[in-house]
Order: C-alpha cells, then sequence, then structure tokens
C-alpha cells in the first residue's frame, strides 16, 4: 500500500507525469511475456536519472514498498511481475548510449537503451555487441543484465555475463554502488559486476553498465542441415563441437516447430523433415569456408538427408529471423504456450531430446522443441489451454519430469531465461538447501527489507506447480 | 463514459476470448506501434497494453473506464503490430469491436453528434451527395472565395493542422466532370483480363484524376474494365469509427453491386478501401444469409499494383524525367492486403526514377482515415518522423497508394516548407512515365 504521503514525496522526486497509479496504467504493467502470470503494481514509476531512483529507492526501504525494475517486459520467468504488488520502476528516461570507447573497446549505457539499437550502434563503428537474445528488438539492455539473457550466438560468444564490465547499481538503502570498469584486469575485492548480473533485480537496481565489445567479424555464412530423424540432427550438434569446431551459431528445430514457423514467415522452410539444424561460422573467409564445409561434413556422417547453405545475407536473415520468432509462432497452435529451458552439458544433447520426446509420450502432451542445441540449451514448449485443467495437470507433470532429467543429465533448470517464478519452487532441486542458504544469505545481507522484486528467485516452498492461475 | 457494467458485459459477450487469449505478451509488436514509440514508450498505448486492457475489462479486472477509452482512441489502427507478430493475433478486429462497443455506448456531446450523424449516415454513404460537397469545394477554390478568405487571413481561425490541409486540397473537378463518369471502359490491347473497378468515395471525387489514371493504366495492361453504378462507400470510416451496423449494410450494397458482374478481379487503388473490402468475410462472417457471398467477393480484391505487375507493366522499357523517389507503405495496403512489393518493383522499373527506401517506410504516416482530424497532436507527431526519414532520402517525389496518406504527404510537404517536392499517387506517376515514353495513342486520351 502507497499511503497520500509517500505518493506525494515520491511525486515530488520525478514528477506527477512520471508516476501513476491509474487503474490502467497499473493494469498494463501487470504482466510480462510469461504465461498465466498477473498482478497489478500499486503505481509504476519512471525515474530520469541515477539520483531518482535513489531517492524513489531510499523512500521505498523505510516503508516497505517492493520495487520492481522492468525493461520492456519480454521475460519468460514472470521476473517482472509485480506478484507482491509496489512500484514498477520503468527506464524509458533512461535510455541513452552515453559513450562508445573506440580505444578500450566498451560502451556505457543506461539501463533503458534497446538491445538493438545499441548493437546497430556498435557496429556502425565496425564494433560487435554479440549477446542477441531473440526479444533484442525491443528488449533493454538492463533487462538482458538483470536476466543474463543468451541468443542465437551464445556457442560460440558467450551470454551477456560474459560483456558487462562494469556497473552502477543503486542498493536498497539507496547507496550507488559502481563495479568494475573498463579494465581488462581487475581483482579488487569481491566480483560485484558478476554477482548483480542475472540476479533479476533482487539485490539492487541497474542504473548504468559499461559493456565489452569485441572487434566485427569479417565475414559469416549460415546453413541448414535437414533431418529424418530427431536424435540424428541432435548427435550432430555433439560430433561438431567433439570435432573442435566451434560455430556461432548452432540451432535445432523439431518439425512442429517448423511447420508453425513456417506458416508465420512464408520463406520455404522445408516442413517435411522431422528436424533441421540452423548452422552459422562466422570469422575470416578461409575458416568460416573450412569450418562449414567440415560441419556440412559431419551432418551428412550423422545421416542429414540435406545441407543447403543460404546463398544470399537476406536468406540468412530470413533463416534467423524464423529462428528468433519460433515461440511466439508457437503460441498460434493453441491460446496457452508453456515454454521451458531445461539445458544440459553439449554432450547430453541427444539424449536429452529423447527424454523430452518419451516424456512428451508418457503424459500424452504435445511438446516442440527448439533451441541452442549447440549450448545444450532447450526449450521444450507445450500448446495447450489454460481453461483445460486436466492437460494443463499433465503438461506440469511433464516438465517436472523434463526438469528432473536435466538435472539427472548433469544440467540445469533454466539455461536463460531465469528463475522468476516460475521455476522458483524448482531452483532447489538444482542448488540444493545448502546453494539457496547461501544465496539467501547474499539477499539478506544486501536487501535486509526485501523490497528488491521480492517474491522472484526464492520460493516459499519447494516444488509447485509450474502454472499458476491468478 | 457511461453505463460500465453494460459495456463491461458486451466485452464478455462479444470480445474474442481466444483471440485476446492468442496474444502471449512477447511484445515483438512494440517497436512497431507509432503510439507507442511517439508517447514514449507508454504500454498503454501499445497494441499489448491494449490487447491486456480489452482482456482485463472482460476479465472484470478492470472497468472500462476513461484511460481504457483513450488508450483505445488514440490507436491509429495502421495494424503494423499484425504484420510482425508470429502469434498471428487480430489485433484489427479486436479493437474494431472494443471501438463499436463503446461507440454504441457512448454519449457524445450535440456537435458531435450531429458531425458523425452527417459524416457516417448523410454524406460517405451517397456518392451523389459526396459529388456536391466537392463540388462545393471546387466553387471556394475557383471562385476567388478561396484567395479571399486567404487574404482575410480567416484561415487563422482554424486550428492550425486543418488550415495547413485547406492549403494542400488538390484543385478538384467540376460538377460536371464528376457526373459523367464512365461505366465501361474497354482495354486497349487485346483483352487479358475482365476486371471491376472499386472507384471509391474521395477517389472518384476530390481525387478523380487519379481514378482516371488507374483505368488508364489498366487498360493499357489488357483490362475490360466495368464500374457498377450501384457501388458505395467501403464502410472503413465506419467500421473504424465504431459505426460496425452502418459498415455492414454498406458491404451488403456492394457486394450486390459486384457479385454479378462476371470479372476476373475486383481491383482498388485506395489501400484503406481495399483492406476494407478483403475483410468484409469477417464483417460478415456471422450472417448466414451474406457470408458465403462476402467469401466469394473478397477473393477477387485487389490492388492496381498487383494486377500491373501480373500483367508485366514493369516488364516494359518506361522512363520518366530524373527524379529521386522514396515509397510511402499505406499501412493498410501492406499490413492488410499484404501488398508491399508490387508498388516497389512498379517503382523501380522505370529509368530516370532513383527509388530510396526511406527508413520505416512502413511506419504509418498519421494520416490514418480521420486521424488526423480528431488526434492532431499525435498525428503531427507521427508525420514529423515521417517527414525526417523522408527528408534523409533527398526525394523530390513521395509515392503513396491511398489518398488519405497522400493528403498527409502534401501536409508534411507544406508544413516541413520543403518546395521542390511532391507527393503522388503510385499510378500519377507511372502514368506520366508512360505518357513520357509513348505519345498517347488518342483512344487513351478519351477515356473518361
Amino acid at each position: 500500500m502507497i499511503t497520500e504521503q509517500v505518493k506525494r514525496q515520491l511525486i515530488d522526486i520525478v514528477g506527477a507525469e512520471n508516476y501513476d497509479d491509474s487503474k490502467a496504467g497499473r493494469l498494463v504493467y501487470s504482466y510480462d511475456a510469461t504465461p498465466n502470470f498477473q498482478s497489478l503494481p500499486d503505481a509504476v514509476i519512471a525515474p530520469r536519472h541515477t539520483k531518482e531512483v535513489s531517492e524513489i529507492v531510499k523512500i521505498c526501504n523505510e516503508h516497505r514498498i517492493p520495487i520492481i525494475p522492468r525493461g520492456s517486459g519480454t521475460n519468460l520467468c514472470a521476473g517482472t511481475c509485480p506478484t507482491e504488488g509496489g512500484i514498477v520502476m520503468l527506464f524509458k528516461h533512461m535510455n541513452r548510449i552515453l559513450e562508445i570507447d573506440e580505444e578500450n573497446l566498451t560502451v556505457t549505457v543506461q539501463p533503458g537503451v534497446i538491445t538493438l539499437d545499441l548493437i546497430h550502434a556498435v557496429e556502425a563503428k565496425g564494433l560487435f555487441y554479440p549477446p542477441d537474445p531473440s526479444s533484442m528488438k525491443i528488449s533493454t539492455i538492463g533487462g538482458n543484465i538483470n536476466e543474463n539473457s543468451g541468443g542465437l550466438r551464445g556457442l560460440k560468444y558467450g551470454v551477456t555475463r560474459d560483456y558487462v564490465m562494469g556497473l552502477e547499481v543503486v542498493l536498497a538503502n539507496g547507496d550507488v554502488i559502481r563495479t568494475g570498469g573498463k579494465l581488462a584486469k581487475d581483482v579488487a575485492g569481491y566480483d560485484l559486476t558478476r554477482l548483480f548480473v542475472g540476479s533479476e533485480g533482487t539485490l539492487g537496481i541497474i542504473t548504468e553498465a559499461t559493456l565489452k565489445l569485441i572487434p566485427m567479424p569479417e565475414t559469416k555464412k549460415t546453413m541448414l542441415a535437414l533431418y529424418e530423424d530427431l536424435e540424428a540432427a541432435a548427435r550432430s550438434v555433439s560430433a561438431i563441437i567433439a570435432n573442435k569446431i566451434i560455430p556461432t551459431t548452432l540451432e535445432f528445430l523439431d518439425q512442429p516447430t517448423l511447420q508453425v514457423v513456417e506458416s508465420f514467415v512464408n520463406i520455404g522452410l522445408p516442413t517435411d523433415v522431422k528436424a533441421v539444424l540452423l548452422i552459422e561460422q562466422d570469422g575470416p573467409k578461409e575458416v568460416v569456408e573450412r569450418d562449414m564445409e567440415a560441419m556440412a561434413r559431419i551432418c551428412r556422417e550423422e545421416n542429414a538427408i540435406s545441407v543447403q547453405v543460404a546463398q544470399t545475407e537476406e536468406e540468412a536473415n530470413n533463416l534467423r529471423t524464423a529462428r528468433r520468432s519460433a515461440l511466439s509462432a508457437l503460441a498460434r497452435l493453441k491460446p496457452t504456450t508453456i515454454l521451458e529451458d531445461a539445458t544440459v552439458p553439449r554432450s547430453q544433447i541427444a539424449n536429452m531430446v529423447k527424454a523430452i520426446n518419451d516424456i512428451a509420450k508418457t503424459y500424452n502432451v504435445n511438446i516442440c522443441t527448439f533451441g541452442h542445441a549447440g549450448d545444450g540449451n532447450l526449450h521444450p514448449t507445450c500448446p495447450t489451454d489454460v481453461r483445460d485443467k486436466d492437460e494443463l495437470h499433465r503438461v506440469e507433470q511433464a516438465f517436472e519430469d523434463i526438469f528432473a532429467k536435466a538435472i539427472e543429465l548433469g544440467g540445469t533448470i533454466t539455461g536463460e531465461h531465469g528463475v522468476g517464478v516460475m521455476k522458483a519452487p524448482y531452483l532447489e532441486w538444482k542448488l540444493g538447501k545448502e546453494g539457496i542458504a547461501a544465496m539467501k544469505a547474499i539477499k539478506q545481507a544486501l536487501d535486509p527489507n526485501n523490497i528488491m522484486n521480492p517474491g522472484k528467485v526464492f520460493a516459499k516452498s519447494t516444488r509447485k506447480r509450474v502454472v499458476i492461475t491468478r | 463514459m457511461t453505463n460500465k457494467p453494460h459495456i463491461q458485459q458486451q466485452f464478455q459477450a462479444r470480445m474474442n476470448e481466444d483471440e485476446l487469449l492468442n496474444c502471449m505478451r512477447c511484445g515483438f509488436c512494440l517497436p512497431t506501434c507509432p503510439t507507442y514509440i511517439e508517447s514514449g514508450f507508454q504500454e498503454s498505448h501499445s497494441p499489448r497494453g491494449r490487447i491486456a486492457l480489452m482482456k482485463a475489462v472482460v476479465d472484470g479486472l478492470i472497468e472500462p473506464d476513461e484511460d481504457v477509452e483513450r488508450s483505445l482512441q488514440l490507436c491509429l489502427g495502421c495494424r503494423a503490430c499484425e504484420s510482425v507478430c508470429p502469434s498471428g493475433v487480430r489485433y484489427g478486429h479486436l479493437l474494431e469491436e472494443a471501438r463499436d462497443i463503446i461507440a454504441q455506448h457512448k454519449t457524445y456531446s450535440p456537435i458531435v453528434r450531429f458531425i458523425r450523424h452527417i459524416v457516417f449516415k448523410q454524406l460517405f454513404p451517397h456518392p451523389k451527395r459526396m459529388r456536391m460537397v466537392t463540388a462545393l469545394i471546387g466553387f471556394y477554390q475557383r471562385s476567388g472565395l478561396q484567395t479571399l478568405v486567404r487574404k482575410l487571413g480567416l484561415l487563422r481561425l482554424l486550428p492550425s493542422h486543418l488550415a495547413t490541409m485547406e492549403n494542400v486540397l488538390p484543385n478538384v473537378p467540376t460538377w460536371k466532370q464528376m457526373n459523367e463518369r464512365p461505366t465501361h471502359v474497354e482495354s486497349l490491347i487485346p483483352r487479358k483480363r475482365r476486371v471491376a473497378f472499386f472507384r471509391g468515395c474521395l477517389m472518384d471525387t476530390m481525387f478523380m484524376d487519379i481514378n482516371d489514371a488507374t483505368m488508364k493504366l489498366l487498360q493499357l495492361v489488357g483490362c475490360d474494365i466495368v464500374i457498377p453504378e450501384t457501388q458505395t462507400c467501403c464502410g472503413a470510416l465506419h467500421g473504424h469509427s465504431g459505426e460496425k451496423a452502418d459498415a455492414k449494410t454498406l458491404a451488403k450494397r456492394n457486394i450486390e453491386a459486384f457479385e454479378t458482374l462476371d470479372v476476373d478481379y475486383i481491383i482498388t487503388n485506395a489501400g484503406g478501401c481495399g483492406a476494407f473490402l478483403i475483410e468484409y468475410d469477417h464483417l460478415l462472417k456471422d450472417d448466414p444469409v451474406w457470408a458465403e457471398r462476402a467469401k466469394a467477393f473478397v477473393a477477387k480484391i485487389k490492388d492496381v499494383s498487383v494486377i500491373l505487375v501480373e500483367l508485366g507493366f514493369h516488364h516494359k522499357d518506361w522512363h520518366a524525367p530524373n527524379q529521386i523517389v522514396t515509397y510511402q507503405d499505406s499501412c493498410h495496403l501492406r499490413n492488410v492486403m499484404k501488398t508491399a512489393k508490387e508498388p516497389r518493383l512498379l517503382l523501380q522499373s522505370i529509368a530516370g526514377v532513383e527509388f530510396r527506401e526511406m527508413k520505416d517506410a512502413d511506419r504509418c504516416c498519421g494520416s490514418a482515415g480521420i486521424y488526423n482530424i480528431i488526434e492532431p497532436d499525435m498525428s503531427m507527431q507521427v508525420l514529423d518522423y515521417k517527414m525526417e526519414q523522408a527528408k534523409q532520402t533527398k526525394a523530390t517525389t513521395i509515392v503513396t497508394a491511398n489518398p488519405g496518406c497522400l493528403l498527409q504527404m502534401k501536409l508534411g510537404i507544406e508544413r516541413e516548407g520543403l518546395t521542390n517536392v511532391r507527393a503522388v499517387h503510385l499510378v500519377e506517376l507511372l502514368l506520366e512515365a508512360v505518357e513520357a515514353t509513348t505519345q498517347m495513342d488518342e483512344p487513351l486520351k478519351q477515356i473518361g
């Protein structure tokens, strides 16, 4: 609850135009891209700079008001759903690229910068920022850092974490700290930068970030390998890596996913095969050509029925766009789309694909699978209908089995989407009691009043339902 | 807004719940939404936000209050969100239904009620009255009245966007010209297609030259053209403004006017009209008598650019005076009729035309039917962005494919004071090329 007095204080800080507690204003920030989560915040606030963030946080800390920092609300773990009410904080005014440092190869940005705008800005200077989550056209850097987002280029280049060099963070008591910096080496104290990356807004509010850039690769090639057999595709993934080739992208799409994606993009994707691998390599021309040839050979050896190289950049881009739209396109099949993010060591990818199919059969549910196969990161996705309670129950059971299997194979419950509310009940499966206790101790130390995005990461009880309806 | 419980009930009864649930809130629509961008990234002015609001009203989470209405009102209805929606949500249909429910429960001020009545019921459905109003504008333009009004500075009495609009209206045809329209025109070469022409309200009055150009091009590529006299307004204006019942009546009249003609296609040259015509099947889907007839009608609707490409206009060696040309998509032509390649293909086929794609050519120009009159602030903000992109291309000719967009482009050129830039409809530029390339045959000149 926000009292009239607190409301006045908040308005004094940001101005009336940047504080909204109207019913409609709150409703449109009651959700993110996670199905079946909705909860109204008490207000929505849009600070203009770090000092305002700090002042707001102090007031919230004093009055125990939850704060949920939110970028564009595209996350898939209910990380920005205000499940405990409080204030949703927007960064629409803090959306500037502050500096592109071509001598140190860094870019310094405010959290509200759109990922693709950043990518375009640095590419204009011949530099490269690799993390490219599927939502990059609208996702913000602040959101990417808080969720430690991955993307299609993760296999070769890593994820957001690998590019964050320094942060400015507002802590729960209102203190503003700076971590890291433009330094290739820095061992001065704990690595707080890494701690905050992926912390889902539960430890502090990121108000500025310095990111690492690398030189733009000279060339890039894209190809599609087609399979009559799911596991053959998955085996190719492990075989490519076992042959000491690290492609930029190594994506897997199964037949149901291909069919529905093709119905959206209409670019002539093969819909009559059981699975495809989307493979890309970048770098110097000779290396790219050598690797592409080697990978094509490996795919054929693993029984790919055909390997097709994209002839133009447009064709390549169409293939990438097709892959990025997989999740939302699957939403065409049924009213509700529940997806998971199970991740296993690369060597186990074929086993995981097989397990997912077996589990789907056991529970008689339809699971479509696509994902960053090269990262061992799959997105088994289930088109269902929240109104069909029986099926929904079976979907939950199936996903529980998938989590369990992933952990059994040495994997994790989430590779890149985060824990949020959605996977909080399963976190202990991965970390154990002691692991949770250690994380909770950090949370307690930095946010004793539990105002920073409460209800996320840590569940009230372990192993609850996957799907919660309001 | 009055009578909220009843509006809520209507939302529950009439909104398509599957379609609302189909939005999985991925947010891929946000970067394409002009009002989301221009409002400074306000979710309530985005497609995802609007769908969430509609759903919340259905679910009883919120009341349909003024803020909800405002959010739905500020939408341009450009439907760019639909083109990028991987889930295939038919946002336009949801918006139309919601607006209709709200409009039916709304008590407008007497003056607004009067204007709506005149426009929706007394003017657009009646071709003859459209011609009369246009003739009055013609009288105003030709009698010296316009000169007088301008000299006296009377335009200052109007809001600035309307005053500018007065300035950019084309020179309209006379009463006589408008009343001597052809009903049948024959192909200039051995016939390849027999088509019907949907002439539209504004296009056959204020923009009559564009209709003439359209027919000349169709003749040139081998079309016999029938123009049925009984056709009427497409009803888009009604449908988008919450007057769905009227829209249905007009739809039925048009289906009747065209369905007995033995034609391959029904050709339109206005993206806004075409998009509405092509969705008559949706408009009449619950009407057992009309649903099938609507489907047959819809299957024949094609934009003029599509048939020109189909019949190979772009394979001929046309040339035009040297100029840099950019193309502003008509949102409804692109997002609803899914026609975007053809106009570009046609433009690029003309020697002398240097075609330069502007950034975000697929973003709305802010015209959006009568939006630029009722939401001038947002409309002008959207237009300013558009003109900035157009200027970047250094184009001297801005081509559009819809009368609303054309006027808006002219308005933008006027506002920016760009003296060496013009805005034309696609067919005008194509006809210029034809005329520049060939000495026109005599029969061509006599059309109309």
